[in-house]
């Protein structure tokens, strides 16, 4: 099984709500459709809830699993520096994940382009976790392009939430 | 005068947008062909029922009589007559044509045809009429195939007439593959679909359990490239048409492949190909397997499209600090930016004439379909939307095909087409939405 079959197993574990679609891991978690609210039941798992350190769900919820940028740009704020590094502490910490990191463009821009472009913002936060100390074995990127937006108004309000770079957690990390 | 020299004024008109070398404007007279404040007056014709040899050729010959007149009426540069005008009844496919009835209603244009069907074969005959003139038009033709192939029999008879009037070649018998899309604008669903030029005849290729992206024929039709995520991460497949088959073209782990296209010789494949986060532009010879770099820089290079001599390539770079049009000899090299206007623009595809490039431009928050010569020179928006992209050209190189997707939480992607005047904007008829249109050759 490769990383994505694991990721999706990963996903499906943890009951994300919006995952279903095997496209589209990093569409759960704050600010998406099936985010906090949607995520009722899953604390009974046992696998703890956003206030334990150790879960996922603190990964993608307390620490930000997601990060965003500007217009048309690739370069990480300081805000992103920051969530970044609070996901890099932690999985230096929970070493039995691997993660791809995906790359979002907004609707404003031709698909290839927008393709490119959300890899160049996969791969800013993936050299950004390398440079905190993440094996390069462990992260992997992909790019969606604007296939998949979380928002979907027009407006600028929903494309500053759809340029983004979102951190998904898959199991085995290095293999 | 002929109805070429009568459609001459109207095509002239549309070169002449670009400064093109178009012969001389001939004449004008009994045609009337008009041109009123910049809009173009169509030619008008009819087209009876075609007759029905036979019993079973019946519906045949109504609804290929119908075809035709869809499809010329279509282009814009012809308005049908309807048949409750007709005054002559056209009974027999060699009866005399009664010119003076067709010329009291002012038809210019007269096609007549007669369909004959046994087992499991038909047979389509028809004959082009200069009204004004009193003339047949070029010889009879006569098209046999299946009953199943009926509509194509249609386009080659509209083609056939849309030629010997306008000089040009034909359109209507081609296809046309796109991404057909359904559910919301947050988990959109993708399918490849193969349809007529006119949306009929749809054929699903994939299902939408992958996202696919922007394919495209090879310059036979028998293959189609396209970008799929069916491994978890993009890259480009090819299809056999006939088959439905699909393979990886290249599989390089690590990378990105996406935006590929067919050279015209259909052998090779350029396309983008993306690691570390950088995109370039690369060539891969289908026969030997050999793959080249093309371009070898930081910024984003993608959307190559051959010249259709094969010998340069055109592609978006945002080299410049935003995207922008270059051209390149097909083997790489030293790249001449093209395009100089204010803005961003990307998706160049090359004419198959070779005489014109189409791109997408996005200036002050609006998206636009442009074509230009491929010295840059020329420049001439054809449409303007919220989001208009990805142009396909016609075979013949008169119309281009696109995806206009609306605002907001509802917004749908449909395919539209437009003729390089930037005239006669249509919605193509698709059953649902659709996006990433990329028009066929015409077929054999």
């Amino acid at each position: 099984m490769g990383h994505l079959g694991k990721a999706l197993l990963v996903v499906a574990a943890f009951g994300l709500a919006a995952c279903n679609n095997p496209d589209r891991f990093g569409a759960g978690g704050a600010g998406g459709p099936g985010g906090p609210g949607g995520m009722g039941g899953i604390d009974s798992s046992g696998l703890g809830g956003p206030n334990d350190p150790q879960s996922v769900a603190y990964f993608q919820q307390t620490l930000g699993d997601r990060v965003f940028f500007a217009v048309d740009q690739s370069t990480l704020s300081d805000a992103a520096r920051g969530t970044l590094s609070g996901q890099a502490q932690w999985l230096n910490s929970n070493t039995q994940y691997a993660i791809i990191v995906e790359g979002h463009a907004d609707e404003q821009g031709t698909r290839e382009y927008n393709l490119a472009l959300g890899a160049r913002r996969a791969s800013a936060a993936q050299n950004f976790l390398i440079s905190q100390g993440i094996a390069p074995n462990r992260v992997r990127t992909v790019s969606y392009g604007k296939e998949r937006p979380v928002e979907v108004c027009s407006t600028e309000e929903c494309y500053s939430r759809n340029r983004r770079a979102v951190t998904v957690l898959s199991a085995g990390a290095g293999s | 005068m002929t109805l070429m020299k009568a459609l001459r004024p109207l095509l002239i008109a549309a070169l002449a947008l670009f400064g093109a070398t178009a012969p001389a404007f001939t004449q004008s007279g009994p045609l009337r062909i008009e041109i009123t404040e910049g809009v173009i007056e169509p030619l008008p014709f009819a087209v009876p029922d075609f007759v029905a040899e036979n019993g079973a050729a019946a519906d045949h010959a109504r609804n290929i009589a119908r075809v035709v007149a869809a499809d010329l009426a279509g282009t814009g540069l012809f308005r049908e007559i309807p048949s409750s005008a007709h005054i002559s009844r056209v009974s027999s496919f060699d009866a005399p044509v009664a010119y003076g009835d067709w010329r009291a209603i002012n038809a210019q244009a007269l096609i007549t045809g007669a369909v004959s069907a046994s087992g499991d074969r038909i047979v389509v005959k028809f004959r082009l009429f200069d009204i004004f003139s009193g003339q047949q038009m070029g010889e009879g033709l006569q098209f046999a195939g299946t009953p199943q192939s009926w509509r194509r029999m249609a386009h080659k008879v509209a083609d056939a007439v849309y030629s010997r009037i306008t000089g040009e070649g034909g359109y209507f018998d081609s296809r046309v593959v796109f991404v057909s899309e359904a559910g919301p604008k947050n988990a959109r669903q993708k399918r490849l679909a193969v349809m007529d030029y006119d949306g009929a005849n749809v054929q699903y290729l994939t299902d939408s359990s992958s996202i696919v992206l922007a394919p495209r024929f090879s310059p036979t039709g028998d293959r189609i490239l396209y970008t799929s995520y069916v491994s978890g991460f993009p890259r480009i497949y090819v299809m056999d048409v006939a088959s439905v088959q699909s393979r990886a073209l290249d599989e390089q782990p690590g990378t990105m492949t996406f935006a590929p296209r067919f050279g015209p010789d259909g052998r090779m494949v350029v396309f983008s190909l993306e690691q570390g986060g950088n995109t370039d532009i690369y060539m891969l010879d289908t026969s030997s397997g050999s793959r080249s770099r093309l371009t070898n820089s930081p910024a984003i290079e993608t959307a190559p499209s051959f010249s259709p001599d094969g010998r340069q390539i055109v592609f978006e770079s945002d080299r410049s600090g935003t995207q922008q049009l270059y051209i390149m000899p097909a083997g790489g090299g030293e790249p001449r930016r093209i395009s100089n206007g204010a803005g961003r623009y990307g998706t160049p595809v090359w004419s198959p004439r070779g005489d014109l490039i189409a791109f997408t431009k996005q200036h002050q928050g609006r998206f636009h379909i442009g074509v230009m010569r491929s010295d840059g020179s020329e420049e001439r928006l054809l449409t303007s939307s919220f989001l208009d992209e990805g142009p396909t050209w016609a075979p013949n190189g008169r119309v281009i095909m696109f995806t206009r997707e609306t605002a907001g939480e509802g917004g749908q992607p449909a395919l539209f087409s437009v003729d390089i005047s930037g005239r006669n904007l249509r919605r193509v008829t698709t059953e649902g939405s659709a996006s990433d249109p990329a028009w066929s050759p015409l077929l054999p």
